[in-house]
């Protein structure tokens, strides 16, 4: 995998550049990850609020809710729950379709047209999933925050403009950034794991289930790895 | 039979080509010439490594040992650019057609003219390279079509025209007829017989079908324990007293 990541470095960076492919490619995960971030967070957004609201009356602290829920999204619930549905969204898609291109000799046919298929096929892929990961991830973050909003404002009757307003009193750029960087550390490794296991796809029809099945689970176990590091680091520049 | 000049080059020859996948020694010292356009016919068991050979000429899999040269390039010394720019040359049937199926068969044909369009005619705009190479395959009308939406024969037509788009002057067919019905079988073995006339190209044919190679090629090689055992006319060989060559025309 390793020497499969130095070459996407070396042939990112080289003509000729695949452009119509990757726009393609953004649009396609972009667009069919949408809806599934989009309910996945909004979902997220109301049941954290509800499971979170009879602690915090107890603790006469409901006031904190915008703040605190806005917080932990923002920072790690969101761009860890969204990652992992797109690696099993995005991740195990492309492990399947690179896995059967690969077996029905698709690959091949590239190659002997002329057409170098590890530029068009791969590093449009993980180009796509680098950049189109933070973009769903703020997205989600966003739709997470009005699920919230909603629950507070039919249940504690606060108005959304006094949650928004609470919400960007306590985020800070020291919240965003980490979070966004990572997020796009997420998306690559989504990209790689998928593509990795795509193209190298063996054994037929089977090889193509497991390849997408293993894209989903090896690259869930590097989410986590990513995550901690990400946060060891940032805890070492911003201390949570 | 063709009748051969010493004097004059071959546009594809392979020397002591050799290629082993763990302890599997699948070619071992394979020999072949391949004359402007002639149709070569190379015959072999299933597993016997035709398959191997002919993607060892293309660069899709690497040679332990020998060389391969064609139009005078030794394809192995060959830098990505080099090779890429001489696979432009070089038309390749695929065994299950290998269309790329998330793309229309307008898609398919468009794809390998995307950087090298001037390459062929620069005179001919896209679509009109795309309908002339449907038009010689005879499937226009399935221009807009997806390839899951073709019958077997239907994409290997839309193979071969893929093949042909960029107007190859060598095509390497890998088992041009295996899983066809007979009467589609004849059909695209004619058809490869009509694009060898049109377009003069040189063929080299990879199969274990006797009626294709009786009926196309000029010469043929049977490929046994990894090397060209015998090489003659398809009359020579189908007559051939050898028991392992009569096991291949026998059925």
């Amino acid at each position: 995998m390793s020497y499969f990541a130095v070459r996407f470095f070396r042939e990112v960076f080289t003509a000729p550049f695949e452009w119509k492919e990757l726009l393609r490619q953004c649009y396609q995960m972009g667009n069919r990850s949408f809806i599934l971030v989009g309910v996945t967070g909004f979902i997220l957004g109301l049941v954290f609020t509800l499971q979170s609201r009879p602690t915090l009356l107890e603790l006469g602290a409901v006031s904190w809710m915008p703040s605190m829920v806005s917080l932990s999204i923002v920072r790690e619930i969101g761009p860890v729950i969204f990652a992992l549905i797109c690696a099993g969204r995005i991740g195990s898609g492309i492990g399947a379709e690179l896995g059967s291109m690969k077996v029905t000799e698709q690959i091949d046919a590239m190659e002997v047209s002329g057409t170098n298929p590890f530029k068009y096929l791969v590093v449009t892929r993980i180009l796509a999933t680098t950049l189109m990961l933070p973009l769903l991830i703020l997205m989600g973050d966003a739709i997470a925050l009005f699920g919230s909003a909603l629950v507070e404002n039919l249940k504690g009757e606060v108005s959304y403009l006094l949650y928004f307003n609470i919400v960007f009193d306590s985020l800070e750029f020291s919240d965003l950034l980490p979070a966004t960087i990572k997020s796009f550390f997420f998306g690559f490794a989504i990209g790689l794991v998928g593509c990795y296991k795509g193209y190298n796809c063996s054994k037929g029809t089977v090889g193509v289930g497991e390849a997408s099945n293993i894209a989903v689970v090896y690259t869930s176990m590097l989410l986590f790895i990513i995550d901690f590091i990400a946060v060891f680091i940032t805890d070492i520049f911003f201390e949570i | 039979m063709m009748k051969i000049k010493d004097d004059i080059q071959p546009v594809l020859e392979i020397k002591d080509l050799s290629k082993r996948f763990g302890d599997n020694k699948v070619l071992n010292g394979f020999n072949l010439k391949l004359y402007e356009g002639e149709n070569l016919v190379v015959m072999g068991k299933s597993g016997s490594g035709k398959s191997v050979m002919i993607k060892c000429l293309v660069g899709l899999l690497k040679a332990d040992s020998g060389s391969i040269t064609i139009k005078g390039a030794d394809i192995l010394k060959l830098g990505r650019k080099e090779l890429d720019l001489l696979r432009t040359e070089i038309g390749f049937l695929f065994q299950g057609s290998a269309l790329y199926d998330s793309m229309t068969v307008r898609e398919n044909l468009e794809f390998p003219l995307r950087r090298n369009q001037d390459k062929v005619d620069a005179s001919k705009t896209t679509e009109e390279l795309v309908v002339e190479a449907l038009e010689n395959v005879g499937l226009e009308k399935a221009i807009n079509l997806m390839p899951a939406e073709l019958s077997g024969g239907m994409q290997r037509r839309v193979a071969l025209a893929r093949a042909l788009i960029l107007k190859p002057k060598i095509i390497l067919y890998d088992e041009p007829t295996t899983g066809l019905d007979p009467i589609t079988a004849k059909e695209i073995i004619q058809l490869m017989r009509t694009i060898q006339k049109t377009y003069k190209t040189s063929s080299l044919i990879i199969t274990h079908d006797v009626d294709c190679a009786r009926v196309i090629s000029n010469r043929m090689i049977l490929l046994i324990d990894g090397i060209n055992y015998i090489e003659g006319t398809f009359e020579e060989l189908s007559t051939s007293e050898d028991k392992k060559v009569q096991a291949f025309f026998k059925n």
